[in-house]
């Protein structure tokens, strides 16, 4: 109850005055020595990038020139429409399995995502279709502008999918009134990042804004490329030069994360990774499959922990502990 | 005549129970209509179906149901078309109708689960395994479909005296402004949109064409010549016949135990005189296509006694005492109808939001009593992928990936049927003494298998049981399968 007290006062604070301060790189070292004392500097310098960006402009002239091909099944993101395949399932799966739900026909009926990058609304209608009320956010607007043309047509989707041309932080932090933040802040039961984080500039501020949004006990899904010689090869020579599975440019391969850094920086920002799973792509038949190696892609779930058990773990626990997450 | 009295009465009872439930939940559905129109208006959308099924035979209201009680399923909303009437069977009708299909074990599981359970057929679940096929007239399994359905009336509507007059087909990707479905144009001036089209319009599919979707087809120069025979005397009415004679084969299934229906595949002329022929005539014509043995070589009876004594040397308990044909006394009164025989094969099963089904996609010679089976295969097939593309919350018409999955794995199963049912087709049209030696052999190693026999009102259970006479065998039997 404090803490939520706290947290809620920093908000109020971080909303009265919004400081633009430019900060460096993620350093993954930052969490050595973790302490209670730690966790309240580090909220603090979350405090003041809050407003700072995690949007890459170059990334989002790339995806305004591919706007209108997002439903185009054999095209630019065909890979994309096959992943839902794995995607969809992993993520209705894990939500039924923390919100203890049974399959119907309606399997997320009564839970609130939030699709970060939806794009064209690839994911962002399936999610809607399996029942929850999913909100798709993405700077690009021309983006949203055919993801909300695409989900009008259905009588199912519209008054369950919901879009919005913003960033992540703007969603959280730019509130006139004050008001809208109740309507975000701590609201959603699971935040969705698919094939997102690879292409932001400050994955840090991105850590912070999802479990800001989350309920305690909700969920994150992050699916993404590896930052290995592999991925490289595959996910940028082969998939973009080679195979022309996405468009030149689409990657870079600098802004890949490894699974255990991705963790280590969503664990110190009050995260339980609960699974990582990788994912394999077969440009022959065009289908994902899940494999042991988290080499190319893999898929992360975790589970923002109740306040209390955030900061009892981050007294108690020596960085070699966190390290041993589970990988199914 | 107990158990046709038995039965009787529990389909009253059922459809008493029916049509009361339907009388209790009529302001109710009108209240949805209203809700609907409102949403319409506010909306400026006409309705979207997630289905609509075009034709409502049997394989098309069998997908309706299997559709209708899918539990991934269950908040879609599924529209089937029906050019005809309603089908209303209330009780089995006393006289036999002429076109009957033999239900495989597979559909009729199928069918059991999705349909007919406590409707007008009863399949013995207990036994399904074992049974060859059921004989079932087509219209008993329509109207115990139709009863299925108005149970399913949350989910799956039903329009009947519908005809469509035009389907409009939406771009493979959106385009700005355009409609994203199948557009559905009826002649009552309706129009209805759906995201996925199912197509079970039979072997002149208005869809196929509208589609343009080649097929490949040819006619057998045969036509096939239908009607309800009396048997002279009541028997164990148990076993489907059929004879290969060299203008094609003639068929006598088991309705009850003293009525067959009749199916003779021959010439366009000889079908045409047997249409002509009065009653009596008939009846002759047909008695001795069964028992002549005009057309017999010595050389081919002597063999295949031979082989038949190798057989029982081997295998001394195996094979079943000779059974022979009934004779038949004479024809339900204006049962005789006649239909031109062919087969074709739609080259693809699917496009964009659109699924052919049933005999809209293959149509075979009824010889081997599969044309149906074919389709309830289709409907079992499309019904388990639709389940799991929504599950996976997927529109149901757009991703090309699951209708393809659908596509392969039913072209994969219907071709090889398809060409074994033509082969046989051509392989007992011919008289060469090594064809006709060569089957003699094959059907008499299968009346060395078990055979098996249950049978109940309305419907017969086959079972492998060739005449030892050279030409004769059980219709539907696995020798089409094992060929």
């Amino acid at each position: 109850m404090y803490s939520s007290k706290l947290g809620r006062l920093v908000l109020g604070v971080s909303c009265l005055k919004p400081t633009r301060v430019r900060s460096g790189p993620l350093r993954p070292g930052l969490r050595t020595g973790f302490s209670w004392t730690s966790v309240c500097q580090q909220r603090s310098l979350w405090l003041r990038r809050i407003s700072h960006t995690t949007v890459d402009p170059n990334e989002v002239r790339r995806f305004q020139s591919l706007a209108s091909k997002w439903w185009d099944e054999q095209g630019e993101f065909a890979a994309l429409h096959a992943m839902n395949d794995l995607r969809v399932p992993f993520i209705r799966d894990n939500l039924l399995n923390v919100h203890r739900g049974r399959p119907t026909a309606k399997p997320l009926a009564g839970l609130k995502i939030l699709d970060v990058g939806c794009g064209g609304g690839l994911l962002t209608e399936p999610l809607g279709r399996l029942g929850a009320s999913v909100l798709g956010i993405d700077p690009v607007e021309d983006s949203i502008g055919t993801a909300q043309l695409h989900s009008s047509h259905d009588p199912d989707l519209c008054h369950r999918v919901n879009y919005r041309a913003c960033s992540l932080e703007e969603l959280t932090s730019e509130r006139p009134e004050g008001a809208e933040a109740e309507e975000v802040v701590g609201q959603f039961d699971a935040v969705v990042a698919s094939e997102v984080v690879e292409h932001l500039a400050d994955l840090e501020t991105f850590a912070h804004c999802c479990s800001l949004v989350i309920k305690p006990g909700g969920s994150l899904f992050i699916t993404t490329l590896n930052k290995t010689n592999l991925s490289w090869l595959l996910g940028i020579v082969v998939a973009e030069n080679v195979l022309r599975i996405v468009p030149q440019g689409t990657h870079d391969w600098e802004k890949f994360i490894s699974p255990e850094e991705l963790e280590h920086l969503l664990e110190s920002n009050g995260f339980s990774v609960q699974s990582v799973k990788g994912m394999l792509y077969n440009p022959v038949t065009g289908d994902w499959s899940w494999t042991d190696s988290t080499a190319i892609n893999y898929a992360l779930h975790a589970v923002k922990l109740r306040d209390e058990l955030f900061l009892h773990q981050a007294e108690e626990d020596s960085p070699h502990t966190q390290d041993s997450t589970t990988h199914s | 005549m107990h158990k046709l009295a038995k039965t009787t009465l529990a389909l009253n009872g059922v459809a008493r129970c029916l049509f009361a439930e339907r009388w209790l939940t009529t302001p109710k559905s009108v209240c949805r209509g209203f809700v609907c129109a409102q949403q319409n208006n506010s909306d400026g959308q006409d309705d979207v179906y997630d289905v609509i099924i075009s034709g409502g035979g049997m394989v098309g209201s069998a997908m309706a149901c299997s559709l209708g009680m899918d539990p991934n399923l269950e908040d879609k909303r599924i529209l089937l078309l029906e050019a005809g009437h309603k089908n209303v069977m209330d009780s089995v009708p006393d006289t036999y109708s002429t076109r009957v299909s033999s239900i495989s074990p597979g559909s009729a599981t199928l069918l059991v689960w999705d349909a007919c359970s406590d409707a007008l057929i009863i399949f013995d679940k207990d036994n399904l395994e074992d049974e060859m096929a059921y004989i079932v007239e087509n219209d008993v399994v329509v109207a115990a479909l139709t009863k299925q359905l108005d149970s399913l009336s949350d989910n799956v509507q039903v329009k009947y005296r519908s005809k469509v007059v035009k389907y409009t087909w939406p771009m493979p990707h959106q385009a700005v402004e355009s409609i994203p479905w199948v557009q559905v144009t009826l002649a009552s001036g309706e129009t209805l949109q759906t995201k996925l089209l199912i197509g079970a319009d039979g072997q002149n599919s208005m869809v196929r064409r509208a589609l343009g979707i080649p097929t490949v087809k040819w006619n057998y120069d045969q036509s096939a010549v239908v009607a309800v025979l009396r048997l002279s005397e009541p028997t164990e009415n148990n076993v489907a016949w059929q004879r290969f004679l060299p203008t094609g084969p003639i068929a006598m299934l088991p309705l009850s135990d003293s009525e067959s229906s009749l199916v003779w595949s021959t010439s366009h002329r000889l079908a045409e005189e047997l249409l002509q022929l009065d009653e009596e005539s008939f009846v002759d014509a047909v008695n001795s296509a069964f028992w002549s043995n005009e057309n017999q070589s010595d050389l081919v009876e002597t063999a295949g006694s031979m082989f038949r004594t190798a057989l029982s040397a081997l295998m001394p308990s195996a094979g079943s005492p000779r059974q022979l044909p009934p004779s038949v006394a004479a024809i339900g009164p204006k049962t005789r109808v006649m239909f031109p025989l062919g087969m074709g094969h739609a080259s693809e099963y699917i496009r964009h939001r659109v699924a052919l089904i049933g005999d809209a996609a293959h149509r075979v010679h009824p010889l081997a009593g599969q044309g149906v089976n074919l389709g309830f295969g289709d409907v079992a097939c499309l019904t388990h992928i639709l389940s799991q593309a929504a599950f996976n919350g997927k529109d149901l018409g757009q991703s090309m990936q699951h209708l393809l999955e659908y596509e392969t794995e039913r072209q994969r199963h219907n071709l090889p049927m398809m060409a074994a049912i033509d082969l046989m087709k051509r392989l007992y049209s011919n008289d060469a003494a090594p064809l006709v030696l060569l089957r003699t052999f094959g059907l008499q190693a299968t009346n060395m298998l078990p055979t098996l026999k249950v049978s109940s009102h309305h419907m017969t259970t086959c079972h492998i049981k060739p005449h030892p006479l050279s030409d004769y065998t059980e219709l539907y039997s696995s020798c089409v399968y094992n060929f």
